[in-house]
């Protein structure tokens, strides 16, 4: 094997072997300055810096490919109809350098360079600045407000004022007569969002372009009007330099950038950012994807999925997932507590798999929901499968037993069970996927003879199945426990 | 006249503090098991507001001793509910009054209504001077549907384990030492078919309350009330 070969190898396995690793999109998700992820015909796009971008054909995957003209800077896309409005920036250099820019927008049928209808039209200026400015106009963020329809486009840097114009929706022009809005200041690479009445602007804070030194870090500020003020939780105008923090460092990742906001369905929500390095691969910059949580109606960005044994607990009443076995009672360990007792104490061992699994039957063995105890029977091991593909942000997770290969499967008859070996089949693959509110939602890959996407709920207090989706129920929503 | 007063009024009280629903006064009075249970009537009868079935034929409690109720593991509640204490217990429909022999307990169906949404069995046998802990009761109902309702579940709960059967197929098995909660325990998808269909269930308790819930929701979870419970 070559010395080349070998290291490839090397690193890949490394990256599959380290504990918790999932925490990082696989394939080569090497980007900067990500632009808000979108779904165009079954694929995922983001489009970076200086050309080009990545494309994912399950959000997990990433490969470069996307295509962008006019290279240039930190760009966005907002779609809207059935078009896809691109901006991007033509710097000046920026930092120790000129702060002329240009934003430019242009459209697009389709974000697929294969398709026949793939052509940019050509780019618009929409906003710039002057040397003599305090702004930099380069790194546009767009939000087509879900209130009326109007197109917002902000845009700036550390060097001056964070500034907002509106654009003409129908043509991706500057509407006439419109003004910048100055509305944040110390921060770049911003975005709007809109959500439950509020405006958020969030924007990039910290250290830019340093690698593993990198102090990047996304913070928000909120405001009931889009042209502002925007403030952060201790009431600062983000024009005075508020911010809350949204996501920073962590994982072994380094200098979180850029923010991009997916709504899969209500309740359910992804950011996508950068991470200027990311330490298991060798400092680069990755694109990086995250539930997004919202908190008293700010949002948080929440963790990695992190491979572990836990409790499946139950969000209807507390209740534990568990193996329908029966129940094997502890020795020892009872004392009249109503009489004093001068005995030692000793530490109760736990019960172990070897204790009980011989009291299990040996095939297939349904599951239901239980007062959790810590036993065998209610302890799940979950892992990534490799090669088993994913889903936008995270893999497919095999949920077995501890110390067993005992797997948890979505059935013919959309019910749960387990089978004694874990095979690989789709309804043996689970994908995890954190709410808006941090509890959790299950899905098999796959469930046997349908299509229909399906959860794992509670239907009863002891009682799992598969069902619907419903974000206002709590029969949809699990936590993991690790106690 | 004084001690006539002094039963309404007590049956009132009784009523009014379990927050039970106090039928006619001479049903209240005359009945042993008020205010939990009235005699069943052949009046149409449909699941409760809320789908819960309160017309049921109860037989008086098996002698079945445990001193704790953690002894009621998946195993034990499987033999223990497929054991033949009494014949047709898998398939009889039983009439109010009819008699079975256990060992050398002599036991009587009584039909009934409950009064509340779940069904107090410790009342029921307490009310009947009966033994109360250490038992094993059968409960049977027949459902009417006026069509197939395909997708729907049996919803119990129960105290403390019990096991369900629809149309002699086992639906839902409640094990473990277990209090009643409403929803609890359903089963798969299951279909109510056009006609008749005999639920039948057994509940096993050895010390304290005993009682259980019924009702059948469907796929989105909305109780089941377009059926009619009949004793027959």
């Amino acid at each position: 094997m070559k010395t080349k070969t070998f290291c490839r190898v090397a690193a890949a396995l490394f990256v599959l072997l380290m504990p918790g690793t999932a925490a990082a999109q696989i394939g080569e998700p090497y980007i900067h300055d990500p632009s808000t992820i979108m779904k165009c015909e079954g694929k995922y796009y983001t489009f970076g810096t200086g050309g080009g971008g990545l494309i994912s054909e399950d959000g997990w995957t990433w490969h470069d490919g996307g295509v962008r003209p006019g290279r240039g800077a930190a760009p966005d896309v907002v779609k809207i109809g059935d078009r896809y409005l691109i901006a991007y920036s033509a710097t000046g250099g920026g930092l120790g350098g000129s702060h002329r820019g240009t934003v430019l927008t242009m459209w697009n049928k389709t974000l697929d360079p294969t398709s026949p209808d793939f052509k940019y039209t050509e780019a618009i200026a929409v906003a710039s600045s002057e040397d003599d400015e305090d702004c930099d106009a380069i790194d546009p963020g767009l939000l087509l407000d879900p209130t009326d329809g109007r197109l917002w486009l902000s845009y700036g840097t550390y060097f001056g004022f964070i500034r907002l114009v509106e654009l003409d929706p129908a043509t991706g022009k500057r509407k006439e007569g419109n003004e910048p809005i100055n509305i944040a200041i110390g921060c770049e690479a911003t975005d709007l969002i809109y959500r439950n009445g509020w405006y958020y602007l969030l924007g990039t804070h910290g250290t830019c372009c340093d690698g593993p030194n990198s102090t990047y870090n996304i913070v928000v500020g909120r405001s009931r009007k889009v042209t502002g003020p925007y403030l952060d939780n201790m009431g600062r105008d983000m024009l005075e330099g508020g911010g809350r923090m949204v996501i920073g460092a962590g994982n072994r990742q380094t200098g979180a950038g850029h923010f991009g906001r997916y709504i899969e369905e209500e309740g359910v929500e992804k950011m996508s950012c950068h991470f200027e390095a990311d330490f298991d691969r060798g400092g680069r910059s990755v694109l990086a994807v995250r539930p997004l949580l919202w908190k008293n109606d700010w949002p948080v960005a929440g963790e990695v999925f992190k491979e572990g044994t836990y409790e499946i607990e139950s969000e209807r009443r507390g209740y534990a997932l568990e193996l329908c076995v029966d129940f094997v009672r502890m020795e020892g360990g009872m004392h009249r507590f109503w009489e004093k007792s001068d005995e030692p104490l000793q530490p109760l061992k736990s019960q172990t798999l070897e204790d009980v699994i011989g009291t299990w039957p040996k095939g297939n063995i349904d599951v239901r929901i239980g007062d959790y105890m810590f036993r065998p029977h209610q302890r799940w091991t979950i892992t990534a499968v490799p090669d088993a593909g994913g889903y936008l942000g995270a893999p497919y997770y095999k949920i077995v037993i501890e110390g067993t290969n005992r797997a948890l499967t979505a059935t013919a008859d959309a019910e749960v069970s387990t089978v004694p070996e874990f095979t690989g089949a789709p309804e043996q693959l689970w994908r995890i996927e954190q709410l808006t509110d941090g509890t959790y939602r299950i899905l098999p890959k796959k469930v046997p003879g349908t299509d229909e996407e399906l959860v794992l709920v509670s239907i009863g207090d002891s009682t799992p199945s598969l069902g619907k989706f419903d974000r206002n129920s709590d029969n949809s929503k699990w936590n993991f426990r690790d106690h | 006249m004084k001690n006539f007063y002094c039963k309404i009024l007590l049956a009132l009280c009784l009523g009014v503090g379990l927050n039970i629903p106090v039928p006619a006064q001479d049903k209240v009075i005359d009945f042993p098991l008020a205010p939990y249970f009235s005699p069943a009537t052949s009046e149409v009868m449909h699941p409760d507001d809320d789908g819960f079935i309160r017309r049921w034929l109860l037989l008086e409690p098996i002698d079945k001793p445990n001193r704790s109720n953690t002894v009621f593991t998946d195993s034990y509640i499987r033999e223990a509910f497929t054991t033949e204490y009494f014949p047709g217990q898998f398939t009889v429909l039983p009439e109010d009054g009819d008699h079975v022999t256990v060992g050398k307990q002599k036991l009587t169906w009584h039909a009934l209504e409950s009064n509340l949404f779940n069904v107090k069995l410790f009342r029921f046998a307490s009310k009947l001077h009966k033994q109360v802990y250490g038992v094993l009761f059968w409960a049977v109902t027949v459902i009417d549907s006026p069509e197939d309702i395909p997708n729907v579940r049996l919803s119990v709960g129960s105290n403390s384990a019990s096991m369900w059967w629809l149309n002699g197929e086992e639906a839902v098995m409640l094990s473990g030492d277990r209090r009643m909660v409403k929803d609890d325990c359903l089963s798969k998808r299951l279909t109510l078919k056009k006609g008749k269909n005999i639920l039948r269930g057994a509940v096993i308790n050895g010390p304290g309350m005993s009682d259980f819930c019924v009702r059948f929701l469907d796929e989105q979870g909305v109780p089941v009330r377009n059926v009619t419970i009949k004793k027959q």
